[in-house]
């Protein structure tokens, strides 16, 4: 879903995601370095915990907007909200509003997701970074989540990624086909999910890349984990991680 | 086989092999051929689709004078018309219109919503023969299958398998070349159109404006089923409905290039009733001698007024099926019910609504990647759909929809209060050191047998965040 006029300032609140909160440490800091070298004045509300969709997704939309109504809560103002996760940033923008319709409090479900983005989008888009310094020099398989497919997310990410040094950034099989995470999905369909896993890993594997990155840790939590499993394909890690790792390198 | 709880996707690991690979197929090459078409031949194909999906939204919104009117005009043109409530009493239209004309030998082009009412079935026990002509539905015939895909209904079948039942069938010596099969299968229905007293067909669109009924097949078989025999029957759900001809133009242009990738179909008919009589002078003559159609609601009115009316748009071109990932590991026939994949996973439910809680896992089928809805020539908010969908289930307490999908409660218990939050993710790292695979929570389970857990660091982040001298004044709140 495309947004129009959404706030584009420097001064932004910072979603960590809970998955990145409970396991990728790294990739919250990564974005956290690469917001600040764009200008940003990151702001990180230590309140926060969830986006909801767990529950959204499960069916269960009492639990998940109890969720969504506490993330409206430590999310205040009109500052851009920006997350390493097209899947959360969709969360606000598409899926809460859809479970606040006749909700008392839609209109404030609405303005949060409105003032909500993707990073890459939020780079490109809002920040008008259309390159990025610093070198990274990897043979490179981008993988764009599902949840943002229909923005400007996936080519704003490829669009900086190609930019960066020593990049190369080759072309993915049906590269519009889901990676099978999908959330609860992934252990409720634990066969099926498995199966689109192993058929992604083997159009990835089939670019010889030696990294796979995504900008949804959701993704590459159930593909590095069938990497890690299987103990074949590339390692894998979040655009931020790139994007900074550039960074490093060109500050070296 | 990893140990699951729905029977979807217990159905996807007893696939063989070779149908799998047969689904991948069948399904991925018309997916790639409706893309580089649309992009091909529009400037704007997204621009189309929205366009049709408001036609169609249009006709539905003011159904009840569109199907008045269509009424109307099929009379003018002299066809008869009937209107069943359900499926029950669709049937028994037929039936009597059969009786009506002593028809006891009936040859039938494809028609979803035969399939959904068991048609045949009903037909054949009250001694009629019933033969259908499309070559899919013929297989599916003599194997006594069920069609697994609404545009092919033999995607989980390949040659080899389908000359196996022509030589069973007595229908020539064991042969996969499929010319050879289509040439069989030719001369045996070449005589079946001969000998009926009836054709039936469905409607892929009717024009309410003119009546005209319009028909889309690759094999020509529609126009044997009506023009052999004397007696035509249209059966066709009440949501087939468009306002002009002029809107046919909009719709001919998707429905072939969603569903094949094709332009068009091979024929394409527009039938404008049954033959004249008498002739008007110095013009040709063709058609049934009688024609009848019957609209049927079965459930469908039902779905109208409600949060779920985006579904009735569907014009049936197969489209969502065959890009959708789920569909390609389980194949059609693993949803257990006429129409599967994404539509199917919305629709079937909701016209089987009494029986909603028998199907209330469909709509959890779906990873939700959206590709369905990005496919759709009628822009059907499919995703939407299935989690409106999800959230009635689970409200329902349907345990078809709660299988294998772990409690959200303590979740959502911690993510509304942010002390217990931060302490549990602190305190998430000793879970590095428990046995998680051997701990007795399925969901981990089904995790950790073909992936690895990553390693828990919960509060990292924040300490790092906290301990930092910010750039740019940034804050830790």
């Amino acid at each position: 879903m495309l947004i129009h006029d959404r706030p584009t300032g420097a001064r932004i609140q910072f979603m960590a995601t809970c998955l990145c909160d409970a396991f990728f440490p790294q990739v919250a800091r990564a974005a956290v370095e690469v917001l600040e070298h764009a200008g940003c004045e990151v702001h990180f509300p230590e309140d926060q915990t969830c986006c909801g969709q767990p529950a959204f997704n499960s069916g269960d939309w009492e639990s998940s907007r109890a969720v969504v109504r506490h993330c409206c809560h430590v999310f205040q103002g009109e500052d851009p909200v920006v997350s390493p996760s097209g899947s959360c940033a969709d969360m606000l923008l598409h899926g809460a509003p859809l479970e606040f319709e006749k909700q008392a409090d839609e209109a404030a479900v609405q303005q949060l997701g409105h003032r909500t983005w993707e990073l890459a989008d939020y780079l490109v888009h809002a920040r008008g970074m259309t390159r990025w310094p610093g070198r990274f020099p990897h043979r490179v398989v981008f993988h764009q989540s599902c949840h943002s497919r229909g923005t400007r997310s996936g080519e704003a990410a490829r669009q900086l990624l190609e930019s960066i040094d020593g990049l190369e950034l080759v072309a993915l099989e049906d590269r519009e086909q889901c990676c099978g995470f999908g959330g609860a999905f992934s252990v409720s369909f634990p066969n099926i999910s498995t199966g689109m896993g192993q058929l992604k890993l083997e159009h990835v594997m089939q670019t010889q890349a030696d990294v796979l990155v995504s900008a949804d840790m959701g993704c590459l939590m159930h593909l590095g984990g069938l990497i890690q499993k299987e103990q074949r394909g590339p390692r894998t890690l979040h655009l931020a991680e790139v994007l900074a790792a550039a960074l490093t390198s060109s500050a070296a | 086989m990893i140990p699951t709880a729905q029977s979807i996707d217990r159905f996807a690991t007893t696939l063989p092999a070779e149908v799998k690979a047969t689904v991948y197929e069948g399904t991925k090459v018309p997916t790639v051929w409706r893309r580089d078409i649309l992009e091909r031949d529009f400037a704007d194909p997204d621009a189309l689709r929205k366009l049709a999906s408001r036609i169609k939204q249009h006709t539905l919104d003011h159904l009840d004078r569109y199907l008045e009117q269509a009424e109307t005009a099929l009379r003018r043109r002299g066809a008869e018309v009937h209107f069943a409530k359900d499926g029950d009493s669709a049937k028994a239209a037929v039936a009597r219109v059969l009786s009506e004309h002593g028809a006891r030998r009936v040859v039938k082009s494809k028609s979803m919503l035969t399939e959904e009412l068991h048609l045949n079935a009903y037909l054949e026990a009250r001694g009629v023969e019933v033969v259908e002509t499309d070559l899919g539905e013929f297989i599916i015939q003599i194997d006594r299958d069920v069609p697994s895909h609404i545009v092919k209904p033999i995607v989980h079948k390949n040659r080899r398998q389908i000359a196996a039942s022509f030589e069973r069938e007595g229908l020539g010596d064991y042969n996969e070349d499929p010319e050879t099969i289509t040439r069989r299968a030719r001369a045996h229905l070449r005589r079946k159109y001969l000998e009926a007293d009836a054709g039936m067909t469905g409607a892929n669109f009717i024009s309410a404006e003119s009546g005209r009924v319009v028909l889309v097949t690759n094999e020509g078989n529609a126009r044997f089923s009506v023009s052999a025999p004397g007696l035509h029957i249209v059966m066709v759900g009440i949501e087939k409905l468009v306002p002009t001809d002029r809107d046919l133009g909009v719709f001919l242009n998707l429905l072939a290039r969603s569903g094949t990738g094709q332009q068009l179909t091979v024929y394409t008919q527009f039938i404008g009733g049954p033959r004249p009589q008498p002739a008007p002078a110095g013009q040709g003559v063709d058609g049934a001698e009688k024609m009848v159609v019957i609209f049927v609601d079965n459930g469908r009115s039902d779905i109208l007024g409600t949060e779920y009316r985006d579904v009735l748009r569907c014009i049936r071109c197969g489209a969502c099926q065959n890009v959708c990932p789920v569909y390609r590991q389980a194949s059609g026939h693993a949803y257990r019910t006429t129409y599967q994949g994404p539509i199917g996973a919305v629709l079937s439910p909701l016209l089987l609504q009494p029986e909603f809680a028998n199907y209330a896992d469909l709509p959890k089928a779906s990873s939700l990647c959206g590709a369905c809805n990005e496919v759709c020539p009628v822009d059907i908010p499919l995703p939407d759909l299935l989690l409106r969908l999800r959230d009635r289930g689970f409200r329902q307490g349907a345990a078809r929809a709660k299988a294998g999908t772990p409690s959200m409660a303590p979740w959502a218990f911690l993510a509304t209060r942010p002390r217990a939050w931060r302490a549990a993710m602190s305190a998430s790292s000793l879970g590095n050191a428990l046995p998680l695979e051997l701990l007795p929570f399925p969901p981990l389970q089904r995790w950790t047998q073909s992936r690895t857990l990553p390693e828990f660091r919960g509060g990292d982040f924040r300490s790092w965040m906290k301990n930092r001298s910010p750039k740019q004044g940034g804050t830790h709140e």
